[in-house]
C-alpha cells in the first residue's frame, strides 16, 4: 500500500501546479523508497528508462522547418486557403481531419501527422480562419477553444484509428499478455474489435464538432473581442 | 543501414545548436540556464547509450534541477511581424504548403519503401527514420528556394522550442516514472484494490469495474499500456474471461480502447495533452484536456457497453 504514495504526490503536485518535472522526480523517489529500493537504484532505473524512451523527444527536429515556413507566412497561407473555400466550415474542416487521421492511423501511419507536423502549422490556423469566417467578433476565449479542439481532434483520430492496424504496439502487447495466460489469439481479431469503437469515436466527436461550430458562430455578450 | 541512431544524432545536433544559439542570445535573461538545459538534452541524444544507467539518471536530475528552479525561459523578440509574414505568404504561399506536406509525404513513402526494400533502414523504425529524412529534404528544398539567412530555420526552431520549454521532456519523464512504478509494483497494488471493489456475482459490475479501472489507471499512469496487464490480471482474466467465459479478443481490444479514453483526460499523457497546449501557445495548459473530456466520457460508456454486449 505504501507504494501508492507516488500517485498521491503526482495528483497533489499537478493540482497545486508545482513544476511537473519536480513532482515527477519526487514521486519516483518516494515510490522507490517505499518499495525498499535504495536511492542509487532508483536514479539508475529512472535514467535507464529516460534513455530508452528518447524516441518520444525526436519529434522536435521538425521545428526548424516549421519555424522557417511560419516566418515566411505558412499560417497566413493556410488561413487564406480556408477563406477562399466557401464550404469549409469549422465543423466540416475538423471532421474531415478527424476522418483522415483515423484512416491513416488505421493503416499504421501514426507519425505522419501530429501536433508539431500538422496541427500547429496547418490545422489550427485553418480552424481559426474557418471560425472567423462565420464570426468576425471571435473572442480570445473562443479562439483558444478552437485551437484546443484542433489538437483534441488529432488525438481522438489517432487513438481510435491506430488499434485497427495489425502491427501497432498495443495489439502486440495484448497478444503477448494473453499468450502468457495460454490464449493464442490472432492479431486480426483485436483489430476487428477496434472498429466499433472507432465508428463510435467518429460519431461522438463529429457531433461535438458540429456543436462547436454553432457555439463559435456567436460571441457571448460581454466577452472581450480578439484582435 | 540507417538506424534510429542516425535520428538520435540528428536530434542531438539540433538541440546542441539550440543550446549554442541560446548561449549567445544576450536578450535572454536566463541564457546560461537555457544553454545548459538543451545542451544536456543534446548529450543525452548523442551519447546516452554510453553514459550508463546511473549516469543517465544524474543527467535527468540535472535537467530537473535546471528547469525546476526556473532557470530556463523564452527569450523576448524574434517574431517575424505579421505584415511581413502576410506579404511573404502572398508571394510564397503555395510553395510553403508544398514544403509543409513534404514531411508527411516522405514519412509515408519511406515507411513503405523501407519495409519493402530490406537493408536500407531498420524496418521497425521506418516511420521515425523517414520522418527525419523528410525534415532534411523539406529543409533543403525550402532553403534552396527561399534563400533565408542561413541560421533562420534554427533561430525560429529554437524560438518555438523555447515556447514549449521544459514541457518538451515531460513525456520522457513520465515514461520513466512509469518504469519506477513498475519496479515498485504499484500496478499490482492498484489492481488488487480494484479487484476487491467488485460486487460478487455481477457480470455487469465486473465489466464496469474493468472498463472504469482501465480508464482510471491509465489516467494515473498516463499510458494504457501500463494499465492493461494490471487490469487484465486483476479483473479481466479471473472474472470476465475465466468465470464468465467472455471472448478474450473483445475484452482485450475494447478494454484497451477504454484505457485510451483515460489517456484523453489526464495531464500524465503529456505528449498528447500538455505539449500541444504549449505548442499552440494556449493560456490554459489543460485546454486540450478540457476539449477532450466531452468526447472521452461518452466514449468510455460506449466501450463498457460494447464489452458487455459483444463479449458474452
Amino acid at each position: 500500500m505504501l507504494v501508492l504514495i507516488g500517485i498521491l504526490i503526482i495528483i497533489a503536485g499537478f493540482l497545486l501546479r508545482f513544476n511537473p518535472l519536480l513532482v515527477i522526480m519526487a514521486s519516483a523517489l518516494a515510490t522507490g523508497l517505499a518499495a525498499g529500493l535504495d536511492i542509487a537504484a532508483i536514479i539508475a532505473a529512472f535514467g535507464k528508462a529516460f534513455n530508452d524512451t528518447r524516441y518520444v523527444s525526436i519529434i522536435w527536429i521538425v521545428l526548424p522547418v516549421i519555424g522557417l515556413l511560419e516566418a515566411y507566412g505558412l499560417q497566413q497561407h493556410a488561413r487564406s486557403l480556408i477563406d477562399r473555400m466557401k464550404g469549409a466550415t469549422l465543423g466540416r474542416l475538423l471532421t474531415g481531419y478527424l476522418l483522415l487521421r483515423q484512416a491513416m492511423a488505421a493503416v499504421g501511419l501514426t507519425s505522419v501527422a501530429g501536433h508539431a507536423q500538422t496541427v500547429r502549422p496547418l490545422v489550427a490556423p485553418m480552424a481559426e480562419a474557418a471560425a472567423e469566417a462565420r464570426n468576425d467578433a471571435l473572442s480570445d476565449a473562443q479562439r483558444e477553444e478552437v485551437k484546443a479542439f484542433a489538437a483534441a481532434t488529432d488525438n481522438v483520430g489517432l487513438f481510435f484509428g491506430e488499434d485497427i492496424f495489425l502491427a501497432i504496439g498495443s495489439i502486440l502487447l495484448m497478444k503477448g499478455v494473453l499468450d502468457g495466460y495460454g490464449y493464442q489469439i490472432e492479431p486480426l481479431h483485436f483489430s476487428l474489435w477496434a472498429i466499433p469503437t472507432a465508428v463510435a469515436a467518429f460519431l461522438i466527436h463529429g457531433f461535438r464538432l458540429r456543436r462547436l461550430e454553432r457555439r463559435m458562430a456567436q460571441t457571448p455578450a460581454g466577452a472581450e473581442t480578439g484582435a | 543501414m540507417i538506424t534510429l541512431e542516425f535520428v538520435y544524432i540528428l536530434a542531438g545536433l539540433t538541440f546542441a545548436i539550440f543550446a549554442l544559439l541560446g548561449l549567445y542570445d544576450r536578450t535572454s535573461p536566463k541564457r546560461f540556464g537555457n544553454a545548459a538545459f538543451w545542451g544536456l538534452l543534446a548529450v543525452s541524444m548523442i551519447v546516452g547509450d554510453y553514459l550508463g544507467d546511473f549516469g543517465n539518471g544524474l543527467l535527468v536530475l540535472a535537467l530537473v534541477a535546471i528547469a525546476g528552479t526556473g532557470q530556463i525561459c523564452r527569450a523576448p523578440g524574434g517574431d517575424v511581424p505579421a505584415d511581413v509574414q502576410a506579404e511573404r505568404a502572398a508571394r510564397h504561399g503555395p510553395f510553403l504548403l508544398v514544403v509543409a506536406l513534404i514531411i508527411p509525404a516522405v514519412a509515408l513513402a519511406g515507411t513503405f519503401l523501407f519495409k519493402w526494400v530490406p537493408g536500407l533502414a531498420d524496418p521497425k523504425q521506418a516511420t521515425l527514420i523517414s520522418l527525419a529524412i523528410g525534415v532534411l529534404i523539406a529543409l533543403a528544398v525550402a532553403m534552396a528556394r527561399l534563400r533565408p539567412a542561413p541560421l533562420l530555420p534554427l533561430q525560429q526552431g529554437r524560438r518555438l522550442l523555447d515556447a514549449v520549454g521544459w514541457a518538451a521532456i515531460l513525456p520522457q519523464m513520465l515514461a520513466s516514472l512509469g518504469a519506477v512504478f513498475a519496479l515498485a509494483g504499484v500496478g499490482e497494488v492498484v489492481g488488487g484494490l480494484i479487484g476487491t471493489a467488485i460486487p460478487e456475482g455481477s457480470l455487469f459490475g465486473a465489466t464496469l469495474a474493468f472498463g472504469l479501472g482501465m480508464a482510471l489507471f491509465t489516467m494515473v499512469m498516463g499510458n494504457a499500456f501500463a494499465a492493461f496487464p494490471v487490469m487484465l490480471a486483476a479483473v479481466g482474466m479471473p472474472l470476465l474471461i475465466e468465470q464468465y467465459g467472455g471472448n478474450p479478443a473483445v475484452i482485450a481490444a475494447i478494454g484497451m480502447l477504454a484505457g485510451f479514453c483515460g489517456t484523453l483526460m489526464t495531464p500524465m499523457a503529456a505528449n498528447f495533452n500538455l505539449v500541444p497546449a504549449a505548442l499552440l501557445e494556449l493560456k490554459n495548459p489543460y485546454g486540450v484536456i478540457r476539449a477532450q473530456v466531452g468526447t472521452a466520457l461518452p466514449l468510455l460508456a460506449v466501450n463498457i457497453l460494447f464489452i458487455w454486449l459483444f463479449a458474452f
